[in-house]
């Protein structure tokens, strides 16, 4: 994979997340193109694209349009799971996931994302070993602060 | 005192929108967290972009301000970084944040490491110089003994790590490949994947450790290592066959439900490792028999289990289609897996239509009878709403082009590139038409000239400056190479004078600068074929080109080319006098310096003529490239003390060796090119010539010859040649013997193409996608002889064809006609003798007629007795329909049969057949192509799934005729005589 964006019906980006090295510049033409690109088309319309060179794999969820970019001998459809199984993660995560939660825990979103997907390819397709990921590194982060706050009012 | 009120009056924004992103409706205490809640519900409120700008500047200004001082915390850094990366988002600037990310994953506590890993993995790209700060933060990490701290660093060296810093952390990682953690363990080989991926070489001595991770007890980390074996595969699958065996047992326990229920993904066991292994079978596999032999039991299991109608098992099952066409192929499988592919295209889920349409694209060369059997449902798709299906389609009918189906699909393809306004798929698609064009017409099967030369002009109008620069180049040499036979070579230059001459007539229409060189190229070189005293009438339109502003200096630079070129035709020209005033006073160097050789070259005509021979364009000038005759001259030069010539390399040397000396470099660089530079370009044919006679070697290399190598051999006497000819040995005995018939149909399809159309609008739209099928998909039918199937099941499906020649004759004639249809320049010399029944397939002799009916349900329906009788409207059947016949009886074809001559001698058969005829869908009486004393009618008739062509030939004079010779060209199988 390529590349995966997150970005609202408006077209404003919530998430990106960029596998290959391109500058910013590249990286704001593209999504630009892209997002208006898929925002233009109809519901009924295949969720696949070909841009430039790459197709672009792309899914609505409510008010999010998630959207990946692969190479042209990667498979489409695994990839329509991906991005299903990403939104699953999320809605397990934050509880029926919603375009809110993605906004203001953004950072949250990136966490899990770089759990399930790293360096572009799949890394774990376990969900429960995903979460489990997650929530050790949360709990670490809790109990530094519960030590943290405990410190602080000892002092 | 107003300055004190400005002061207040500029602050006052800021400090309200401070405010507003701190303090949030309710108004509590200003904490960290809200703050980015703040910013975001700030921008949310904001109508304008304009309103947003300004309170992201404001926004940034201040995070400046807070992440550079002091006294700042890392826990409000954290915070900071935050809403830094979310500006980022936005597209706003916040690289004054990236070194504090770095400071931050380096500093701060697990809390804050993490968000500045992340930071760093979001603004910095691989190559970015702050990285080089980050990689001391790594290898600490990657030594903690946190388990999180570890996991953090193998997050960020999996995303982005400098490539000259791998050494660093390599040990470290590899160490962690037998750590007693398995997410340590996955991440490590993820780490590693990333490493062989942007410097292979670095990661070659441990190799063998990724079979440990291959074998791990883990399955996620089995799972990360296939994303390095399918990459080492890919680059060299040959090291790795071993490998399949462990390979098909992990997929076996994949698909056998083997692995923890945790990796089911909607009651699918492990959708991603089982694609993972597909792929990396189909890579071991090609080719391969001994391997793929390995894999059959488990591809076919695989087949087997996908069997949920839900769309991780779609992906599945395509991902194993497309592994059983890579492999070595095995029959049944490929019949389960076309299957597949049906289900695929049948399907009336969009995006499962697309794959099918994506998956036939890739099989259709080795099996074009799934081309037939879903030929409706690929028409439906030709015009799809969506343009993605449609594009897809395109590519589909690109990979199954012929001689006999190239008009339609160019037409198809020419009619999406009109409404395309995406520049990479102009280009695209400009390359695949010119592709088809350019190599088909190599080809003797050329389709005829005025229908070529429009369909490239349509390319170069459409795709104009954005196409591959071979396209006209190519385009130009096969004008000038032309084909074997010269009096239609020069047909077509002719036409495409005449075709530019009109264009060039139209006036205020803009053609691309490309367009115009080809124009001006073949206008120059070619104009003399229309025989006109002066080319007059061509220079006032190169002239009136030339003055226009909106014409490139390139393209001015071939016009001149073409000006000269016809000058030395004509030479009393006021018009060239006039453009040569015009331009020796040029601005434009390059301009004024061709003119001026205009100029002088028509001062001496013999000259002019020598150097601009009509018609040479392909022929070598010889040319003193040693530039013998100035021998004289320097020898003359150096008795009287001139330093003699040093090669360039060598004053360079010196240069260097001598620093203070004088640099000649920029003058003897210019002596060499100044006079080429522009002339580079239309030279390429065939004007360069003229000048580099007397220079450099350097320019002549490019001007005289032409490139003849690297063109691919793609359309042979058959039609299309598939590539497949290497790789499938099954399909070698292709059997030429049903090609002929084809094309003596399409002869008369590409003609009557038309005024079928015209016809049929008022039938249904269901009939108009058969005749496009007819049209599209003819000569596909051949190849579905060859099916690997090697089952009849699919004949129902296929595309029938019965063509029926049907012969009326009064007379005698005395010799063999011979008719040459232009179209396909096949000349079918037909020449007949009484009556008889044509079998285009069968070498089984006379008197098997009967064994023949069965092929044809009309046939039986008729008695076939000999009756030598004139005047007697008779049968001539050819039932040259392939699919008709089942695999077994197909082996004994031989390109080359006789035929079965027999005689039905039913005057009232014609009227039969019109009769039954008519009550199917047929299509207009259609002249193929006549002469003075025979002429050659045919329609179709669409029956089920049939098609039958039904020909009548007609002996306009009273001669008898003695014999026939139907040959369709250039194969002779296809032969009838008595």
């Amino acid at each position: 994979m390529q590349f995966m964006l997150l970005f609202s019906r408006q077209g404003k980006l919530r998430l990106q997340k960029w596998y290959v090295p391109l500058s910013d510049k590249e990286k704001k033409k593209i999504t630009r193109e892209l997002v208006q690109t898929v925002l233009a088309r109809k519901p009924k319309m295949c969720s696949f694209l070909e841009w430039r060179d790459l197709k672009i794999v792309y899914k609505r969820y409510a008010s999010l349009y998630f959207c990946c970019a692969i190479e042209d001998q990667d498979n489409e459809l695994i990839t329509l799971e991906i991005i299903h199984r990403y939104v699953e993660l999320l809605d397990k995560y934050f509880g029926s996931v919603c375009e809110l939660d993605i906004i203001f825990n953004f950072e949250k979103a990136y966490f899990i994302l770089d759990e399930f997907l790293l360096g572009g390819e799949v890394q774990e397709t376990s969900k429960k070993n995903v979460l489990k990921a997650i929530e050790q590194a949360d709990l670490l982060q809790e109990v530094k602060k519960v030590i943290f706050k405990n410190k602080s009012f000892v002092t | 005192m107003s300055d004190i009120v400005e002061k207040t009056l500029t602050a006052l924004p800021g400090l309200f929108l401070q405010n507003q992103s701190v303090g949030g409706p309710a108004g509590v205490k200003t904490s960290f967290s809200s703050r980015l809640g703040g910013l975001v519900r700030g921008i949310t409120a904001l109508t304008s972009k304009h309103e947003e700008e300004k309170l992201i500047q404001q926004e940034l200004s201040n995070l400046k301000a807070t992440v550079s001082a002091p006294t700042t915390t890392l826990r409000m850094m954290k915070e900071c970084m935050v809403r830094l990366i979310y500006c980022e988002m936005l597209g706003y600037d916040a690289s004054f944040g990236y070194i504090h990310a770095i400071k931050l994953a380096q500093q701060g506590n697990l809390l804050e490491k993490r968000v500045g890993y992340l930071a760093v993995s979001l603004f910095l790209h691989e190559n970015h110089e702050l990285l080089l700060l980050l990689v001391n933060t790594v290898v600490k990490d990657l030594q903690s003994t946190n388990l999180v701290e570890v996991c953090m660093a193998l997050t960020i060296v999996s995303q982005i790590f400098p490539r000259e810093m791998i050494p660093a952390v390599l040990p470290l990682i590899e160490d962690k490949l037998q750590h007693s953690k398995e997410i340590i363990r996955r991440k490590a080989v993820l780490a590693l994947y990333k490493f062989h991926l942007i410097a292979p070489n670095q990661v070659q001595h441990i190799h063998i450790k990724f079979r440990k991770a291959l074998c791990d007890r883990d399955v996620g980390v089995m799972a990360a290592s296939l994303h390095i074996y399918f990459r080492m595969i890919k680059e060299n699958s040959s090291g790795y066959k071993d490998l399949t065996g462990s390979f098909v047992t992990i997929l076996k326990q994949v698909v056998g439900g083997k692995l923890p229920v945790d990796f089911n993904y909607h009651s699918v066991p492990a959708p991603w490792i089982q694609i993972q292994l597909l792929r990396i079978l189909g890579l071991l596999g090609k080719d391969d028999q001994r391997t793929s032999e390995l894999m059959y039991d488990v591809l076919d299991e695989s087949l087997r289990r996908a069997e949920l109608n839900h769309n991780v098992t779609y992906a599945i099952l395509f991902e194993c289609v497309h592994t059983v066409y890579s492999i070595y192929p095995k029959s049944e499988l490929l019949e389960k897996a076309a299957k597949c592919i049906g289900k695929f295209v049948l399907s009336p889920k969009i995006n499962l239509k697309y794959l099918g349409l994506k998956a036939l694209t890739y099989v259709i060369q080795q099996d074009p009878t799934l081309a037939l059997q879903h030929q409706m449902t690929i028409i439906e798709c030709l015009d799809h709403p969506d343009p993605i299906i449609k594009r897809e389609t395109l590519e589909l009918l690109y990979r199954i082009t012929n001689a006999q189906n190239i008009t339609v699909i160019v037409q198809k393809m020419l009619e999406y590139l009109h409404q395309s306004k995406e520049e990479y798929i102009i280009v695209n698609l400009v390359g695949k038409i010119a592709d088809i064009l350019v190599l088909n017409t190599v080809d003797t099967y050329a389709p005829d000239n005025a229908w070529f030369i429009q369909t490239m002009n349509a390319v170069f109008s459409v795709g104009g400056d954005v196409m591959h620069p071979d396209i006209p180049n190519n385009f130009m040499r096969l004008l000038a190479e032309g084909f074997d036979d010269e009096t239609e070579d020069q047909q077509l230059r002719l036409y495409a004078v005449q075709s530019y001459l009109t264009l060039l007539d139209v006036e205020n229409v803009f053609y691309p600068q490309k367009f115009l060189q080809v124009m001006s190229w073949v206008l120059g070189e070619y104009y003399y074929l229309l025989d006109k005293d002066t080319p007059e009438e061509v220079l006032t339109k190169l002239y009136k080109l030339l003055m226009n502003d909106s014409v490139s200096s390139e393209t001015k630079a071939w016009l001149i080319a073409a000006v000269t070129k016809l000058t030395s035709q004509a030479h009393s020209s006021n018009i060239v006098e006039r453009l040569i005033q015009e331009f020796t006073i040029s601005l434009d160097t390059c301009m004024r310096q061709h003119a001026f050789e205009l100029k002088h070259l028509r001062e001496n005509v013999e000259l002019m003529k020598s150097l601009l021979p009509v018609d040479k364009s392909c022929e070598d000038m010889v040319v003193d490239a040693s530039l013998s005759f100035l021998d004289g001259f320097v020898a003359e030069e150096l008795s009287q003390g001139a330093a003699p010539y040093k090669p360039h390399h060598q004053r360079q040397e010196e240069k260097l060796s001598q620093e203070k000396v004088l640099n000649f470099e920029p003058y003897g660089l210019s002596f060499s090119s100044s006079g080429f530079t522009g002339r580079q370009s239309p030279a390429g044919i065939s004007l360069g010539s003229d000048i580099s006679g007397n220079s450099a070697e350097t320019g002549m290399k490019e001007t005289n010859s032409l490139k003849l190598e690297g063109i691919k051999k793609l359309w042979g006497k058959e039609g299309y040649l598939p590539k497949k000819e290497g790789k499938t040995g099954d399909e070698t005995e292709a059997l030429p013997v049903p090609q002929e018939s084809i094309i003596m149909e399409n002869v008369d399809q590409a003609v009557t193409k038309k005024d079928q159309c015209q016809v049929l609008t008022q039938s249904k739209e269901e009939k108009e996608k058969q005749l496009l099928a007819s049209s599209l998909f003819v000569g596909l039918g051949s190849e579905s002889t060859i099916n690997l199937l090697g089952k009849a099941d699919t004949v129902s499906h296929k595309f029938r064809r019965k063509p029926k020649v049907k012969e009326t004759k009064s007379g005698e004639t005395t010799s063999a006609h011979s008719m040459t249809c232009s179209y396909f320049s096949s000349s079918s010399n037909a020449t007949y003798e009484d009556d008889y029944y044509l079998d285009a397939l069968q070498d089984r002799g006379d008197k098997e007629l009967n064994k023949f009916s069965l092929n044809s349900e009309l046939l039986d329906s008729e008695s076939l007795t000999e009756l030598p009788s004139v005047e007697k409207l008779s049968n001539c059947k050819l039932s040259s329909s392939p699919s008709l016949f089942t695999d077994n009886n197909m082996e004994g074809f031989h390109p080359s049969q006789s035929t079965a001559p027999s005689v039905a001698p039913e005057t009232s058969l014609a009227s039969s057949l019109l009769e039954e005829t008519s009550e199917h869908m047929h299509s207009e009486l259609v002249e193929v192509c006549h002469n003075e004393t025979i002429s050659v009618s045919s329609y179709k008739i669409w029956k089920d799934d049939c098609l039958f062509i039904v020909w009548s030939v007609s002996n306009k004079s009273g001669l008898e005729l003695k014999s026939a010779n139907l040959e369709i060209a250039p194969a002779e199988n296809f032969k009838v005589r008595q």
